[in-house]
């Protein structure tokens, strides 16, 4: 009878959980489809639903955890363009692929540092900041490249983007990577917890030590680095680095993230929770496109997720407030 | 007198609890009647039912002899009853008359509204209630006293005839509450009628005609102020005897050992050279009124607000507090004023805000958290300071007021403090936690904690501090010794009148 009734309360505060309850979903989501489609289990389509993820995932693990301290970047996409251009640039100016990655990267998080100090030194609230990065640096890179994509990249840069591991492509693992190592750390790391508490309580937060500053500038500086990440993979794997990728990423990860349980007030949200959301887009893109259904509805149906995600929230809080 | 309110029988419940009754009350043209009771008494649901938020299950309400039922707080605004509800509902970036006549705003033929008529309507009832306040300025301006009148004016605007006021002095001075009582005693001769919740008792024995106690639910009994004594009210509302509500002296401090101690302290337009010591196992108030530099100095002393010159010692010895994490380093805590706004983290689990100062404590080599560790710790500081909740990882914002001010307590004595500065201990905690939090913060000076509490309540104030420091302008006005205690005394240096009773220690923080 008792331990029953330990059960329940473990149940129940499992289908509490956001991640659950999208895991679920996704469950259900998987059976219908493999009865509909027999390609869906393919492997092929499952490394094709992987790979669609291996450019937003990344990100959405870095925006997620901005969101939790109560921060927002909507620059990501121009920083994905910019690094993949940079790095492209620097390739066709000869310099070797692991320099020009590296110089790739430090302009990814050369503009996640211009966004941290913006919004925690001078104070500009990170709507504001980053969407004038956002504008920026896409001027920047169009300004850098003249207006053209950056073409014919060497075989030993395009093959972290194109090469396999057990018939896998690398960003796949990259991103499953980041996934793993930001979850673990979100969920027990004492530097990454600090995010919730600056979430919940900014002003708390300072008076407990927590160094609020620091941390706000990590966070963008690690979402930049992440974007940056993504955007040498998505240009190695095309072979050019494009002026236009990236453009409306950043709603496309918020969404992910905050149906995976983030709140743009901060405080809430888990990487794994972010990671579902954004699968979830992905393996209903897939299906759609499976069944055949007009390219079309796929918006529609994220954005229908993405209010139903948030109603379910706000149901859930309103039952809570009322057994209290 | 004239019956102007009548409630018979109200009962509510919500899934789970009975919240009111079988409670009935009667409230007189002309009255003011006060409400109190710890926090879950009632009180709230109450007047929520008598304001038309919520649906009673069963009762009556009889407004001017006709029985009435509202579906709606609008319905019970038009019917002349007015909730005005410890969070201001006033648009600080308005003016005055847009505040006043919110959405109520006298307009012409194209809707446009009619500033002059606006303005004209709001200056005549400022100049009703002898109010020397301009309709044009923006309600941010305001001192929260003004506000709070404000509050008051938008209710009579609409002609109500009943203002229900919910702990409307718990964000005011003793200025503004002066202010504040004032005005509403004016409104009282004019007619108007109130019900008067508060957790300040003397504030009861100031204002109220009847005072009436709740608790769990019920109605404990209504008496005439004349009637019954401070101990009385508490019995009645903890329903057993509380002794000591401030706990019992132990006189624990020695007298030579110095712990804290502040030399020439300054921070320009706020606070001047002030220079005070904290003894091992002292208690020290920090008196004034609110900007009179009391709270000011304290987050300067603990790196919150930064100071331009001055020298803080920790056992003789110079040290530099920079931010919050240096205080915390040596062991000095600071207990903000305003739990909600920077001391807790409501949204979070109570084990997590237990923790807050103490991550590193509980951090392993690789930098992760122990959450066995935190789980039995945070375990224990619950039973310790008798916290009550139904499970550690219960969200801070679903606990009572007293509950969640033992949360910050809790999570600040984890740090071991050795100084303890602690401003407002008591703002929106019934008495019940209020006594437990007294008893704390005196067990903690029995083991050579020096403590600085700072309020604006003066019964507190002289019933736990061993000595006062009265600020004034940004300046130590004087030190009230524990024999010379008393709220004139106090008051008179707060109101910066100097032939106030002085100690030879302070005066030369005074001069120029």
């Amino acid at each position: 009878m008792l331990k029953d009734q330990k059960l329940i309360k473990v149940l129940k505060f499992l289908f509490g959980m956001r991640e659950m309850a999208l895991v679920l979903v996704l469950l259900v989501i998987g059976v219908i489809m493999t009865t509909i489609s027999p390609v869906f289990l393919s492997p092929l389509n499952l490394r094709a639903i992987l790979m669609a993820l291996s450019v937003e995932a990344p990100i959405t693990v870095g925006m997620v955890i901005l969101l939790v301290s109560g921060g927002l970047d909507l620059s990501v996409g121009s920083t994905l363009a910019f690094t993949g251009v940079v790095t492209a640039m620097a390739l066709n100016a000869g310099l070797p692929a692991t320099v020009s990655i590296l110089i790739g990267l430090l302009a990814a998080l050369g503009v996640g540092l211009v966004n941290g100090l913006l919004v925690a030194k001078v104070g500009i609230n990170p709507f504001i900041t980053t969407l004038g990065m956002m504008t920026t640096v896409r001027g920047l890179l169009l300004v850098l490249a003249g207006g053209r994509a950056v073409l014919n990249l060497p075989r030993s840069f395009t093959v972290i983007g194109q090469g396999k591991l057990f018939g896998v492509q690398y960003p796949i693992y990259v991103m499953l990577f980041v996934v793993i190592v930001g979850d673990v750390l979100m969920r027990n790391s004492r530097f990454f917890r600090q995010n919730y508490y600056i979430g919940s309580n900014e002003k708390a937060a300072r008076l407990t030590g927590i160094n609020v500053d620091l941390v706000k500038i990590f966070d963008f500086c690690l979402v930049a680095f992440l974007s940056g990440v993504a955007g040498l993979l998505i240009t190695a794997r095309f072979g050019s680095a494009s002026l236009t990728v990236g453009s409306g990423l950043e709603l496309k990860v918020i969404t992910a993230a905050i149906i995976g349980g983030a709140s743009l007030s901060g405080g809430e949200g888990s990487v794994f929770g972010a990671f579902l959301g954004a699968l979830l887009i992905a393996i209903l893109a897939n299906a759609l496109n499976l069944m055949g259904v007009d390219v079309f509805w796929q918006t529609l149906v994220t954005g229908l997720i993405l209010i139903t995600a948030v109603v379910i929230d706000v149901v859930n809080e309103r039952r809570k407030r009322g057994q209290k | 007198m004239e019956i102007i309110l009548e409630a018979k029988n109200i009962s509510k419940s919500f899934p789970g609890v009975l919240a009111v009754e079988n409670v009935s009350l009667t409230l007189g043209k002309g009255e003011i009647l006060a409400l109190i009771g710890e926090n879950g008494a009632g009180k709230s649901t109450l007047i929520q039912v008598l304001g038309g938020v919520q649906k009673m299950d069963s009762g009556q309400i009889i407004l001017e002899g006709q029985p009435v039922v509202f579906a709606s707080s609008n319905q019970a605004i038009r019917a002349g009853i007015s909730v005005i509800f410890q969070e201001l509902s006033l648009v600080d970036g308005l003016s005055i008359a847009e505040n006043i006549f919110a959405n109520r705003q006298p307009v012409g033929v194209l809707d446009n509204i009619d500033w002059r008529r606006l303005y004209q309507q709001t200056q005549e009832l400022l100049e009703k209630f002898n109010l020397d306040l301009n309709p044009k300025s923006l309600v941010k301006s305001l001192t929260m006293g003004q506000k709070q009148i404000l509050e008051i004016l938008k209710a009579i605007s609409i002609n109500s005839k009943v203002l229900i006021l919910d702990e409307p002095t718990s964000a005011l001075t003793e200025g503004e509450t002066k202010y504040l009582f004032k005005n509403i005693r004016m409104l009282r001769e004019q007619g108007m009628s109130f019900i008067y919740i508060t957790h300040k008792l003397s504030e009861v024995f100031q204002i109220a005609d009847r005072i009436m106690v709740m608790r769990d639910g019920k109605k404990i009994g209504t008496n005439p102020v004349e009637k019954v004594s401070e101990n009385d009210l508490i019995s009645m509302m903890v329903g057993r005897n509380i002794e000591n509500l401030y706990g019992a002296r132990k006189n624990a401090f020695s007298e030579s050992e110095t712990i804290l101690s502040v030399e020439g302290l300054n921070r320009r337009n706020v606070f001047e050279e002030v220079s005070f010591k904290l003894r091992k196992g002292e208690i020290l108030g920090f008196a004034g009124l609110i900007g009179a530099g009391r709270t000011e100095v304290g987050r300067s002393v603990v790196g919150i607000d930064p100071k331009d010159s001055g020298r803080i010692n920790l056992d003789n010895k110079e040290v530099r507090i920079n931010n919050p994490k240096d205080a915390i380093i040596h062991k000095i805590a600071y207990l903000t004023e305003n739990r909600k706004v920077d001391g807790l983290f409501e949204g979070m689990a109570l084990c997590d805000n237990i923790i807050a100062p103490l991550l590193e404590n509980f951090t392993s080599a690789i930098g992760f958290l122990d959450s066995n560790q935190i789980n039995q710790y945070a375990d224990r500081r619950i039973g310790e300071f008798d916290i009550t909740t139904t499970s550690i990882i219960k969200k801070v914002m679903y606990l009572s007021g007293g509950n969640q001010q033992k949360v910050l307590v809790a999570m600040w004595m984890g740090i071991q403090p050795r100084v303890i500065i602690f401003d407002d201990p008591t703002r929106g905690v019934d008495v019940g936690s209020k006594a437990e939090i007294y008893q704390i913060l005196r067990d903690s000076a029995a083991r050579g904690t020096g403590i600085i509490m700072i309020s604006s309540e003066l019964p507190e104030l002289i019933g736990v501090c061993d000595r006062i420091l009265v600020f004034y302008h940004g300046r130590i006005m004087g030190e009230v010794l524990r024999q010379d205690f008393s709220e004139e005394s106090i008051m008179a240096l707060a109101a910066g009148i100097v032939n106030a009773k002085r100690s030879q220690s302070t005066s030369s923080a005074r001069q120029q």
